[in-house]
Formats: structure tokens, sequence, C-alpha cells
């Protein structure tokens, strides 16, 4: 029983690495600001989701992964205001997306 | 007492024992009564009307609807990460465009905010005067589905 606890858990942590991996390279090879705060969030999400409850596999019936449990979901409620106030502070500066229909005109801030 | 403030006075309470672990020392019990009045007494000031009015909307809906978040950022994700490695085959389409949204209060029009930002590929920017919120969307897809408005019906139906 422990074996396949284990090896889930290692299967998770390997899959939130990964994920971690793909953000990073990801921020690396996207084009401009904007589309590298989408790749950022890769990171932000299910990456740390998932290394989450690896951990919480390896920790067992606990206080401690009840505390990994709020970790989680103070993480998923406050990275998407991180991750908006970059991206509002750069289209406030007129950092110019790049775009692929040039037809449509941005909202001026 | 609103069943708003029942709720929170409960949650913070469940929260704080969680948290600390110490469950039979007075002198700490008693410390943490006096900060779980204080935060509520903080968060009522910060928003006195709760626009989740009834107890199956705090209890039933908004869990399942974090379910179905959780499962839209799966999906996204992995679209996301074979844009990332595989450019070639699956190249991105940035769009930035204004998508209506139907909520009427501040805490629904929130929650959609911040779903949209969560879920990869999709950011929301800035609230529009008219009522409608820009976005920036790393493909063209992702930008049709939030148009298509599944979200924003669902976040909608928790209101009201």
């Amino acid at each position: 029983m422990s074996l396949i606890i284990d090896g889930l858990s290692w299967l998770l942590l390997m899959c939130g690495a990964f994920l971690g991996i793909s953000g990073a390279v990801g921020t690396v090879r996207f084009p401009d600001f904007y589309t590298r705060v989408h790749a950022s969030s890769v990171a932000d999400t299910l990456c740390a989701a998932l290394i989450i409850l690896g951990l919480i596999l390896q920790a067992g019936f606990s206080l401690v992964s009840v505390k990994l449990i709020f970790i989680l979901a103070f993480l998923w409620y406050t990275s998407p205001a991180a991750s908006h106030a970059m991206v509002r502070a750069a289209h406030f500066m007129n950092v110019k997306p790049y775009l692929l229909n040039k037809g449509k005109p941005p909202s001026k801030p | 007492m609103s069943l708003y403030l029942r709720v929170l006075t409960v949650g913070l309470v469940c929260f704080w024992l969680l948290l600390s672990g110490f469950w039979y020392k007075p002198l700490i019990l008693i410390l943490g009564l006096f900060s779980v009045a204080l935060t509520a007494y903080l968060a009522m000031r910060i928003e006195r009307v709760y626009s989740l009015r009834s107890v199956t909307k705090i209890f039933i809906r908004v869990p399942l609807y974090m379910v179905w978040v959780s499962w839209e950022v799966v999906k996204t994700t992995l679209d996301v990460v074979k844009r990332i490695w595989l450019p070639k085959r699956y190249p991105i389409s940035p769009t930035l465009a204004n998508v209506p949204m139907t909520q009427q209060t501040r805490l629904g029009k929130t929650i959609y905010a911040n779903s949209i930002t969560l879920t990869p590929g999709t950011v929301s920017v800035r609230f529009e005067q008219d009522g409608k919120l820009l976005v920036h969307a790393l493909t063209a897809d992702s930008m049709d589905d939030l148009k298509a408005g599944g979200m924003d019906s669902r976040v909608s139906d928790l209101e009201e």
C-alpha cells in the first residue's frame, strides 16, 4: 500500500516539476510580455497544485496535509491578483502587445 | 446576526483551530478568539453585504464551481504546455479583446476576472466603462471560448 502511495506521489511531483520547467521555457520562448505572463501562470497554478498534492500524499492524514491544502487554496486565490497587477501595470505603461490580428485596435488606457 | 457573519465566524474559528493545532490550552484559545473577532470586524468593514445569499449557494454551488474551474485549469494548462514545447505545430495567436460580462455585484465581477486570470492562456487586463472586461488571450481559440460565455453564465448563476 505504501508503495502505491509513494509511486503516485512521485508521479505527481515529477509532473509538477515538468510543468515548472515548461513555464520557465515558455517564459524564455514566447515573444512579448503578455504572452510570457501566460507561460508563468502555468507554473503558478497546476505546477504548484501537483507538487502540493504529491506532498499531501507523503504527509498522510495529519494537520500538515490540512496546512498544505490551505497553502494551495491561498496560492490559487492570490496568484491571479499578482499576474493581473503585472499585466495591468504593463497596459497602463503602454507596453504594446504582439498581436496576430492587427485589425482590431485595443482600447487606449 | 446575518448569515454572512455567522458563516464567516464559524469558518474563521475552524481555520484558526486547524492552523494552530493547540486545542487544549485556554490562553491560546482566548487569543485565537480575539484574533477571530478582529478579523471578522475587519471583513465586515470591507464588505457589509455579501452577494451569495443562501447556504446552498455558499456550501454547494461555490465548491462545485471550484471543481469546474480546476478542471478548466487542467485543460488550458495542457493547451499552453503544447504551445510551449511544439510551437511549430501549435502556433500561438495572441488576441486582445473586450469580453462582455453579465455579473451585477462586485463579488461576482471579482470572481469572474479572477477565474479568467487563474486559467493559463487568458489574463484579464482591465475593467472597461461599459461593463466589459479587456482580456488578453494566448490563442484566438481560448478567446472564442470565453466569448461563448460558459464561465460567465456559471459565475452569474452563483450570485444574485
